[in-house]
């Protein structure tokens, strides 16, 4: 899938053409775009930035300016097949109800997500006792959106507490994609789709 | 680039049948005064309908025919502009109930004179359903799309409600699908103003010399308030004294937002007819597309397969973002491909008129794909 980061790809190459998407948080479009372009996918967007929902209505993308924490609401109940949250949910307001939206105007969810338990961000909490900045993360904690730090394990758990399904899961370091083996210390980032 | 002007062709029309209103009455010999600017495409896709705001006209692009002016959308209508002539055929037509050349209460009525108040009252679908027999004479089925800041926003939403099938794009600027009790108590003032001026005359006053200047003048003087932000009265006017160095201790114009005010008032009654404000007021406060369509405002889009693009002000507090956010639940609620977004602009209501480049790249961007 061109030139999308390897989460979205992933994602792009598993949805299914010819089904209705929402991509929460959709930035300036890039996911929507291939759905649109390659998977014939009827893709909706939201997004916080007006600058980059410009950018989306320039491309044909039809996205409505919101915010995630609040105007998911405004979406009845299974109106997508799929409902896409692409590195955000670190930063909701409220990570499990925003969970609980995505699962309800969508029959199922991808959501992809930095893993705070990582190798390296463990050792630079155990060694320098600093706040990790890493490639992947690279912006320190006081200027971080990243308000609700999450691991694979702490989101496996969330899950387990909801009854959210999972149908199938991918870890990633850097550009490669890993093993489910040792996920939550290999593993810089996941990808799950999941469904109620 | 806004040195370049569209050229334009102006034209007249009389619908061949009689037009059939809301209230039941029916319009005989309805005229529609209306502009055109750029080629219309041989097989007639590229049009472009722009529904004119409560005390606009059909001169989109071309200078005004009273005051001179250039087109009150002369920023972004013509060639290589956001709406690009170059590429679409644009048209403007005055609606009814109007009064710069479309049937309204100045047009005779069939015993010659004068409508005035015996014009029916209308509706913005009346108004409407007349520009949609526009299109059928021109023979333009499917426009590219339909596009209406403020009030024509109303007319384009109302489009899309009645009309499903009549437009690939739907674009309302500053708009709501609904007239609020503050729009209306607005409105109230306006029309009182005018009725409370003798020279009005019960409506009556075509003919007569003088027409009830001071109350339109009014009426404009408190929509004119409601058009702009509070920031930007004070960033124009603060508290400035006009050319006077101390208040006058009487009632003249002391400060420069009362004499700027008084201005627009004035210059107001040159160009438009105090009846027309009556009826065309009326007919957005009668506005309510849900009510129109049992109540539920989705349903009013059920039928319709356009692309929506809506835009608001963060500083419109005539139509604002809370209201237009209601259009795209109810979009949402059926399905409908909807764009929105709310750009931020100094200038409140008037945004749409101004200089905000956000609003030319997002209005292009949507025409254009």
């Amino acid at each position: 899938m061109s030139g999308l980061r390897p989460d979205l790809a992933v994602i792009a190459r598993h949805v299914p053409p010819g089904s209705r998407v929402i991509d929460v948080g959709c930035g300036e479009g890039e996911l929507m775009a291939v759905l649109r372009d390659e998977r014939h996918v009827d893709a909706r967007g939201m997004e916080i930035d007006p600058e980059a929902v410009e950018k989306c209505v320039a491309r044909g993308l039809s996205t409505v300016q919101g915010d995630a924490n609040r105007d998911l609401a405004d979406y009845p109940d299974d109106a997508f097949d799929y409902a896409i949250l692409s590195q955000t949910l670190q930063t909701a307001e409220r990570p499990d109800l925003m969970l609980d939206e995505l699962l309800r105007i969508g029959r199922k969810a991808f959501v992809s997500f930095p893993n705070f338990a990582h190798w390296r961000m463990r050792l630079s909490l155990l060694w320098r006792g600093r706040m990790p900045v890493t490639r992947h993360l690279p912006v320190s904690w006081y200027e971080t959106q990243n308000i609700h730090h999450v691991t694979v394990t702490d989101f496996l758990e969330l899950l387990r507490l909801k009854g959210v399904r999972i149908e199938k899961s991918w870890f990633f370091s850097g550009e490669r994609e890993l093993g489910a083996f040792g996920a939550n210390w290999r593993a810089e980032y996941a990808v799950y789709l999941l469904s109620r | 680039m806004a040195t370049v002007t569209a050229s334009s062709t102006s034209s007249s029309l009389v619908l061949a049948h009689a037009l059939p209103l809301d209230s039941g009455q029916r319009l005989e010999q309805v005229t529609l005064a209306y502009e055109t600017y750029g080629e219309l495409a041989p097989d007639k896709s590229n049009a472009i309908l722009i529904f004119h705001a409560l005390t606009g006209d059909q001169h989109v692009a071309s200078p005004h025919p009273i005051t001179g002016k250039p087109g009150w959308w002369d920023r972004m209508v013509g060639p290589g502009k956001p709406i690009d002539t170059a590429r679409f055929h644009v048209i403007c037509a005055n609606f009814i109930g109007s009064c710069m050349g479309s049937t309204g209460p100045a047009s005779p009525a069939p015993d010659g004179k004068p409508w005035a108040m015996r014009f029916p009252v209308i509706t913005i679908r009346d108004m409407v359903r007349a520009q949609v027999a526009l299109l059928d004479a021109l023979g333009i089925e499917r426009l590219h799309a339909a596009v209406g800041p403020s009030m024509g926003g109303m007319l384009a939403l109302s489009l899309a409600a009645n009309y499903p099938d009549r437009a690939e794009r739907i674009l309302g600027i500053a708009t709501p699908a609904s007239m609020s009790a503050q729009n209306i108590a607005f409105h109230e003032v306006g029309r009182q103003a005018i009725m409370a001026d003798p020279a009005w005359n019960g409506g009556d006053y075509y003919g007569k010399g003088k027409g009830p200047d001071a109350g339109l003048a009014v009426a404009r003087m408190a929509a004119h308030i409601t058009y702009l932000s509070e920031a930007a009265l004070a960033e124009k006017f603060g508290r400035r004294l006009q050319d006077r160095e101390a208040k006058s201790f009487g009632f003249d114009a002391d400060f420069q937002v009362e004499s700027y005010l008084r201005y627009q008032g004035i210059t107001f009654t040159n160009r438009f007819d105090a009846n027309s404000y009556l009826y065309i007021s009326r007919a957005m406060d009668y506005f309510d597309l849900a009510e129109e369509h049992g109540g539920r405002l989705a349903d009013a889009f059920a039928r319709c397969k356009s692309r929506f693009c809506l835009i608001s002000f963060d500083t419109d507090w005539l139509y604002p973002t809370s209201e237009m956010r209601q259009i795209v639940h109810a979009l949402n609620a059926v399905a409908a491909p909807v764009s929105f977004v709310e750009l931020s602009a100094p200038y409140g209501h008037d945004s749409f008129l101004l200089d905000v480049p956000a609003l030319d790249r997002v209005i292009a961007g949507f025409l254009n794909r």
